[in-house]
């Protein structure tokens, strides 16, 4: 076990998948020399050199189109996508032809690529640099959609999605890249939990809070403040949320029988919904209380100054928890 | 007429950097350029030295926000240090009521198109997306998503074809952009549509880490004549050759003969934004070539030698500059961030039932921490 950042971590990530398989390629804007301007793919230019780490033009849908080629001559790209906002130049090639290629020629074409993508807000950047845009993907069929939340998911998960044979789209919260944790470098991905098992961060049983990624701190924290109020809450961190671990997601409200879910993401039609709809069908019986979403705004992302209003934070996690608790809270009295 | 000056690859690849066309020279010595030289015929001793006026000014604004987001008023500033000429140069040969679409680098865009102390800082500190409203000084506001601009150009023309005035659209980009689809189905459209718009590609060199190589093998100016549209390679670090052929490339589309495309050759003096680390991927000798290059020395140096570079003049500039710096450095400091609720401004035109309640439920929310707020 080492202690590392996520940043290394999935730097680590790629470097072991690299020297394990020289089918792995890493390409994208910047990666080269200057490392990503985030620096994950530091020092792999220097070990791997320019035949497999690939500083592309400047051209996403260039770079997503290209990877699909290489993918198809048997090679498995992991595509670095700069920012979360920059991802839709290549939209096209993900959901057109990423996502469909193994299915339109019944299974003869794999695509075996990671679209890693450094996502969502919270770090007071500029305009298209906080979005997030994992809904679009998880309702395109054919991608996995992992968000991981800490080094050592996010390094076995980088490590699982290059090695799986399917195309999964893997979201990188930025604010958590300077977070540390335990990693165990030499962990068999054989004897990993398989790639999106859900896994409960903190147990309770009042309360069932699903989330992912870059939420997942705020909800530990939200669980923590609702333990003084009396509040024992149950943080589940989905890991994948295309397809989501329904398993541990409906023992935990079957047993709590209320569900908040948060994410950063605008609120209509996005994972929440999905979340809700799914757990609804699956654990009606057992709810005491209308599940709740404590989400971003529908609104583009707004500048950095007023990004604090946008984000759910901590009291407004607890707003909802007093709502599914039935206890007084912001809507009192306000909607009915 | 075709005005393309380079169609051949170079020996030197796009990194030829002397393959252009050129009025003055680095130590700024008016040279010849049969294809320039017409367009620049009127330009006097009060006109090059309002270039050199505004080319002063805008390095102020650009030294002015590096300072102030290293001071933490803002959160990111994209220095434009070293292409102050090949904003400058294109942007005062437009007029007033031609639309132009500039990139995040383009201060000087903005600047010479009219935006006010607030407008060059405001957005960068991340308290607005936008501060101008593009229509009172015909400006687009600065793009972030490279190259998507080019397209909006393009349109803007049609729609000015459509309305039969002989106004331009012009899309500024760099060379990074260039590689983009965006930016080839812009000339696509241009060309087909034979629309009156006017492409400037910022060949700085880079695109953050990325030399320009990696973007073309060819110099950028070279691919418009494969779409049908004249281009010209000038030197970007020449205000009066951009001056000149930007002059060339308007009049061609006001007369109706469709786009045309200039490559302003320059350099990013500092890095790509106040985020970038650029010793990690380019060497100082490189840097200092380029230093000699300067393009607001070169203009000096020709005043001087005509003698028209006196002392009142220099503190003339000097004393706008340090106005104008200033004015810019108040904007940020008193800036004063938006209420919470502003977060769900404007995402509509009309009233939004799903938003009006979001706004309602949101209202009441934020009612629950007031008497706390009036309490500190
Ligand atoms: C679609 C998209 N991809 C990536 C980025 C990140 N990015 C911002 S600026 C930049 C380099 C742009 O280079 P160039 O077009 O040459 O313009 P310059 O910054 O040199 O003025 C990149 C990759 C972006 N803003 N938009």
């Amino acid at each position: 076990m080492t202690q590392l950042t996520m940043a290394k971590a999935i730097n680590e990530g790629l470097r072991r998948a690299m020297a394990d398989d020289d089918k792995v390629l890493v390409m994208g804007e910047d990666i080269g020399k200057l490392g990503g301007v985030f620096r994950i793919t530091d020092g792999l230019l220097d070990q791997f050199g320019a035949q497999r780490v690939i500083d592309t033009p400047l051209a996403e849908a260039g770079i997503m189109g290209t990877a699909v080629g290489l993918a198809f001559r048997g090679y498995r790209p992991v595509v670095e996508i700069q920012f979360d906002g920059f991802v839709y130049p290549a939209f096209d090639q993900i959901v057109c032809q990423v996502a469909k290629l193994h299915y339109r020629t019944r299974g003869n074409v794999k695509m075996p690529i990671t679209i890693r993508i450094p996502w969502a807000g919270g770090v007071g950047a500029a305009e298209h640099h906080s979005e997030s845009p994992e809904a679009y993907f998880v309702h395109t069929s054919g991608l996995r959609v992992i968000a991981v939340s800490n080094p050592q998911d996010a390094y076995v998960m980088l490590r699982q999605a290059i090695a799986s044979d399917d195309p999964v789209v893997y979201f990188e919260p930025k604010r958590l890249y300077h977070a540390k944790g335990e990693v165990d470098l030499d962990v068999q991905l054989a004897d990993a939990p398989p790639m999106g098992l859900a896994r409960v961060a903190r147990e309770g049983s009042d309360v069932t809070l699903l989330t992912y990624g870059s939420q997942v701190l705020t909800a530990l924290d939200a669980a923590t403040a609702a333990e003084d109020d009396g509040v024992s809450i149950e943080v589940i961190d989905l890991r994948s949320i295309s397809p989501v671990d329904y398993r541990t997601v409906t023992a935990s409200v079957r047993k709590t029988g209320r569900v908040v879910v948060t994410h950063e993401a605008a609120r209509e039609a996005g994972v929440g919904a999905e979340l809700i709809a799914s757990v609804t069908e699956r654990c009606f019986n057992y709810l005491e209380a209308a599940p709740q979403r404590v989400t971003g705004h529908d609104i583009p992302y707004p500048p950095a100054k007023l990004e604090k209003h946008h984000l759910p934070d901590l009291d407004r996690i607890l707003d909802a928890v007093d709502r599914v608790m039935d206890r007084p809270n912001s809507l009192s009295g306000v909607l009915d | 007429m075709t005005m393309t000056h380079t169609l051949t690859p170079p020996a030197d690849l796009a990194t030829d950097i002397e393959d252009v066309a050129r009025l003055l020279t680095p130590d700024g010595e008016r040279v010849a350029d049969p294809e320039l030289d017409r367009w620049v015929a009127d330009v006097d001793a009060a006109t090059l030295r309002g270039l050199y006026r505004d080319m002063v000014l805008l390095r102020r604004i650009d030294t002015e926000g590096v300072a102030l987001q290293r001071q933490g008023q803002l959160g990111l500033w994209p220095p434009c240090q070293g292409q102050e000429a090949t904003q400058i140069g294109t942007v005062r040969a437009m007029r007033a009521d031609d639309f132009a679409f500039p990139s995040y680098r383009e201060t000087g865009v903005v600047y010479a198109r009219g935006g006010k102390p607030a407008d060059f800082v405001l957005a960068w500190r991340g308290e607005e997306h936008s501060t101008y409203n593009p229509y009172d000084i015909n400006t687009a506001t600065q793009q972030i998503i490279i190259g998507a601009q080019a397209l909006h150009a393009v349109g803007y023309a049609m729609g000015v074809q459509r309305d039969g005035t002989d106004q331009v659209s012009v899309a500024y980009f760099g060379d990074g952009a260039s590689s983009q689809g965006d930016v080839n189905e812009a000339m696509v459209f241009a060309s087909s549509f034979r629309a009156p718009v006017v492409f400037v590609c910022t060949n700085n060199q880079w695109a953050i880490s990325e030399p320009v190589t990696v973007q073309a093998k060819f110099p950028i100016a070279g691919r418009a004549p494969g779409f049908g549209i004249p281009s010209m390679r000038v030197d970007g670090n020449d205000v009066l050759a951009c001056f000149a052929a930007m002059r060339w490339a308007l009049d061609n589309a006001r007369r109706g003969n469709g786009p045309a495309f200039i490559e302003a050759v320059t350099y990013r003096m500092g890095p790509h934004t106040t985020s970038d680390d650029p010793t990690r991927y380019r060497d100082k000798e490189e840097v200092e070539k380029w230093r000699r290059r300067d393009p607001i020395a070169r203009v000096e140096a020709l005043l001087r030698s005509r003698g028209e570079f006196d002392g009142a003049f220099v503190a003339s500039v000097e004393a706008d500059a340090d106005a104008l710096a200033a004015s810019v450095r108040e904007a940020a400091m008193t800036a004063r961030t938006r209420d919470p609720l502003t977060v769900l401004d404007n995402v509509y035109a009309e009233p939004h039932s799903g938003l009006a309640e979001q706004r309602e439920r949101f209202g009441a929310y934020l009612d629950g921490f007031a008497p706390a707020a009036e309490g500190v």
